[in-house]
């Protein structure tokens, strides 16, 4: 499985190391709660909200260089829309691959 | 360039500030978390540009379009492509920036602001362009989303109440859509209606036998009076 990655985030800073730390503390703070959100949605059957919850973390594991696995969950966001879990599972282990990945950051 | 950042999501507006802090014609002013707190703002405040989040919870940004009067240049930034076609239906709309943004395709966007004049949004029924947009695509609307379909690739489309289910190699889509209407849309070189809750690709049929049709692995049952139709468009030996 691809792993991820900090390539956007250094083009993106320009060798600011100060905007590097500061996006990683944001995406550290920020993705456990998309993905609670997104957990409890999916556990109630709330596939449209969890289609959102999907959609906006695709940006976070675009952020981290996860090209395949966005591509996963672009498809899994449409399927959640059209109210079935297909592709549930490999989109969850993309979340746990990019949790224990960010706690080691 | 006086800005505002409008997006639900900290992360796009840390990445969006520091992008416009690389040039030194824009002065982002303000960021805000949801659209709602960025129309009180800019009642009171001139702005320039605004880098508007499409996809929020309640209030989209298309809502945003629609509720701002004389809203300034306006640049999207999304997740997904699929909005682009909506996109460019408002004048205000400079140009589109699907995330993750890159500084090069950031300064493009920039730069056609500058060049662009500012204009105010006004709202064009979506219909007309979405028909001239290629002939062989055919968009439709899901969950606020407009979805770009080959229509060749469609080999089936069903009518279930108040929904139609097009079916395609690579995917099935559920469309709140009448089979009148898209019948209207398809080519009728390449479908037909054979059944009041069924339209098919032709060129898919494996098989007819008595009243039904194979089509992949469905059988469609064809009605008496959609028959003769059918017959007629068979190239029978």
């Amino acid at each position: 499985m691809e792993q991820p990655n900090l390539s956007y985030i250094y083009s993106m800073s320009g060798g600011d190391k100060a905007f590097e730390q500061k996006l990683i503390v944001i995406i550290k703070d920020e993705f456990p709660e998309e993905k609670n959100v997104y957990f409890q949605n999916i556990s109630a059957k709330n596939y449209k909200l969890a289609a959102d919850n999907v959609h906006k973390l695709k940006h976070k594991i675009s952020i981290l260089g996860l090209e395949k696995s966005y591509e996963i969950a672009g498809a899994f966001e449409n399927n959640l829309l059209e109210g079935h879990t297909k592709l549930q599972k490999e989109f969850e282990s993309i979340l746990t691959t990019i949790t224990n990945y960010l706690q080691h950051l | 360039m006086n800005c505002i950042i409008i997006d639900d999501e900290a992360t796009a507006r840390a990445i969006i500030r520091q992008l416009c802090s690389n040039i030194d014609s824009l002065n982002v002013l303000e960021e805000f978390p949801n659209a709602l707190q960025a129309i009180k703002y800019l009642n009171q405040n001139e702005i320039d540009l605004i880098f508007l989040d499409i996809h929020m919870p309640d209030f989209t940004g298309f809502d945003f379009i629609e509720t701002v009067k004389n809203p300034p240049k306006i640049i999207l930034t999304t997740s997904d492509a699929n909005f682009a076609i909506q996109a460019f239906e408002y004048d205000c709309i400079v140009d589109y920036l699907v995330k993750p943004i890159t500084p090069e395709r950031f300064q493009k966007a920039i730069q056609k602001a500058k060049t662009t004049s500012g204009k105010t949004a006004t709202y064009n029924p979506l219909s007309e362009k979405i028909e001239t947009a290629s002939g062989n695509d055919l968009y439709v609307n899901i969950d606020r989303r407009l979805i770009k379909i080959d229509i060749p690739s469609i080999y089936l489309v069903e009518a279930k109440g108040d929904y139609i289910q097009v079916k395609t190699e690579a995917k099935n889509y559920t469309v709140h859509s009448t089979l009148k209407k898209i019948e209207e849309k398809l080519p009728d070189d390449l479908f037909l209606k054979i059944h009041r809750s069924y339209i098919i690709n032709v060129h898919e049929i494996i098989d007819i036998e008595d009243n039904s049709v194979l089509i992949k692995k469905n059988v469609i049952p064809v009605s008496r009076s959609n028959k003769p139709e059918l017959m007629k468009r068979l190239n029978l030996l």
